[in-house]
């Protein structure tokens, strides 16, 4: 599906949303681009993992509009979600099931044949470092395989879009170093957005990023223009907290 | 779709130790309440064969068996309900489904058959149990027949009101006892009113069941019980859909 698709595989205009009388997010529009790994990064309650259940169809904006590789998601979300691979931010795993069997019927939710699901199986436990587990009960595997199969399951029908929410959130050093290669792989092939609130991880994966406060997106650009925001070259944490701040 | 959630609800009961415990406990009810009913048949046999028109086994043992297999059903099937959305929610597993190309209706759908299979296979014993008689005697097949369809129907539309209990809690206990409310107050509320066209008798599905127990297959009560369950699953489509509205 990927080599028919547009440049632009997501593109967000205007979303709100409110839960109750609180409004949460003010008229977030994004745009990503095919081969491009974005980083949505903020303080914790910024309203990112909000904005990412939006664009996956998991929560319907109360305005705005979204398109999943010129595929309306609001009036189309069999279509638009069939590009879509998402991460939520707990793996949504079937502690029942054994590996494979979760992967394929994942696979196969995202509409794959058969005997397409089953090649899949065996490129996404490769790409995801999951070819010795296969077989064993996904409720008996440390919490960095979890997440592991976490991405694949998101990655397995080749989606143009990958949404990942917090990805490395409670993994150790060694398993957040696989899992942002991985990522950084699959932003080659795929386009990625992913939620972060860790600055080092948006420096090793992110092409751009976008920054939020308050459900609004305050700053959007390359990693090199945050790096140097402000005509002052410094750290990221540095410009970060200034723009944040000066926004308050 | 619809039969890859119905197949992946089946596997996913299998696996359950608990589910194997509660269809051998069920089993082992059924059983011991057909022997009961058949050695009661047994005793007024020799009675019974004096009478100018008596009743044969199947109104004897089958009429009550499937009687209480539905009271049993009743209290059985809100344990399996529980889990099909309410767990979902909890185990944050629904954002797998919600995210998936796949509609309101067909999450739905896929698992209320899933689930209406797997209790068919567990009630499927009460008539293989009668069947066993057929050698020995002749049966009424359309009696049967008739309380087959109507356990089915009945099995259904406690699917239904189970599933859309669960869609509105994530908690799997409550879900439970929500539905178990619901269908017990049902059914007390048939028992309990008295007069003949009383309106409780109409929503009790319990009290529709009674003229497929006494070998009527009655259009009007499976229309009963296709609307009762349409209902109920139409309710869990709505509020499947509320969860992408209010989150």
């Amino acid at each position: 599906m990927s080599d028919t698709a547009p440049d632009i595989t997501l593109s967000a205009r205007n979303l709100t949303r409110r839960f109750g009388s609180r409004q949460v997010i003010h008229g977030i529009s994004l745009e990503l681009r095919r081969g491009e790994v974005l980083g949505l990064l903020g303080h914790n309650g910024a309203g990112k993992s909000t904005t990412l259940q939006m664009l996956t169809g998991c929560l319907l904006p109360d305005a705005g509009a979204i398109d999943i590789c010129g595929i309306d998601l609001l009036r189309r979300p069999a279509a638009a979600k069939a590009r879509i691979g998402y991460l939520p931010e707990i793996p949504p795993l079937y502690r029942e099931l054994n590996v494979d069997d979760y992967l394929l019927f994942a696979a196969r939710l995202r509409g794959m044949a058969p005997a397409a699901a089953a090649a899949a199986l065996a490129q996404a436990r490769q790409r995801c470092g999951l070819e010795t587990v296969g077989k064993k009960t996904i409720g008996t595997l440390s919490k960095g395989y979890q997440q592991r199969i976490g991405i694949a399951q998101a990655i397995i029908h080749q989606p143009d879009v990958i949404v990942l929410d917090e990805p490395t959130v409670g993994l150790d050093p060694a398993q957040i170093r696989e899992i942002r290669t991985l990522i950084r792989e699959l932003g080659d092939a795929h386009s990625v957005i992913l939620s972060t609130h860790l600055l080092g991880e948006v420096e090793s994966m992110c092409d751009r990023v976008e920054i939020m406060r308050e459900g609004r997106l305050i700053y959007g650009d390359t990693i090199a223009a945050l790096a140097n925001h402000g005509g002052e070259a410094g750290k990221l944490e540095d410009n970060y907290i200034r723009i944040t701040e000066s926004c308050a | 779709m619809m039969r890859l959630l119905a197949m992946r609800e089946l596997r996913s009961l299998f696996s359950m130790p608990s589910t194997w415990f509660v269809v051998a406990l069920l089993q082992f009810i059924l059983a011991w309440f057909f022997l009961a009913l058949l050695e009661a048949f047994l005793g007024v046999q020799p009675q019974l064969a004096q009478l100018a028109n008596p009743p044969g086994v199947t109104v004897t043992v089958a009429v009550p068996l499937f009687n209480t297999a539905a009271l049993l059903l009743m209290m059985l099937t809100p344990m399996f309900t529980m889990r099909l959305i309410a767990e979902e929610r909890r185990n944050q597993t629904l954002a797998l489904l919600l995210s998936a190309p796949l509609a309101g209706w067909q999450i739905v759908l896929g698992k209320f058959f899933g689930l209406l299979a797997f209790l068919a296979l567990l009630t499927c014993g009460v008539p293989l149990m009668l069947y066993t008689l057929a050698s020995g005697t002749a049966l009424d097949h359309g009696l049967l027949f008739a309380n087959t369809v109507g356990l089915l129907l009945l099995t259904a539309s406690y699917i239904a009101l189970g599933l859309y209990v669960s869609a509105l809690t994530a908690q799997p206990a409550i879900a439970a006892i929500g539905a178990l409310a619901a269908l017990a107050g049902l059914w007390l509320a048939d028992i309990a009113a008295t007069a003949a066209d009383s309106p409780w008798h109409a929503i009790s599905p319990l009290h529709h069941f009674q003229s497929f127990n006494t070998g009527l297959l009655d259009s009007g009560d499976a229309a009963f019980f296709v609307l009762f369950s349409a209902a109920f699953l139409l309710l869990a489509v709505r509020r499947l859909h509320n969860n992408c509205i209010y989150g």
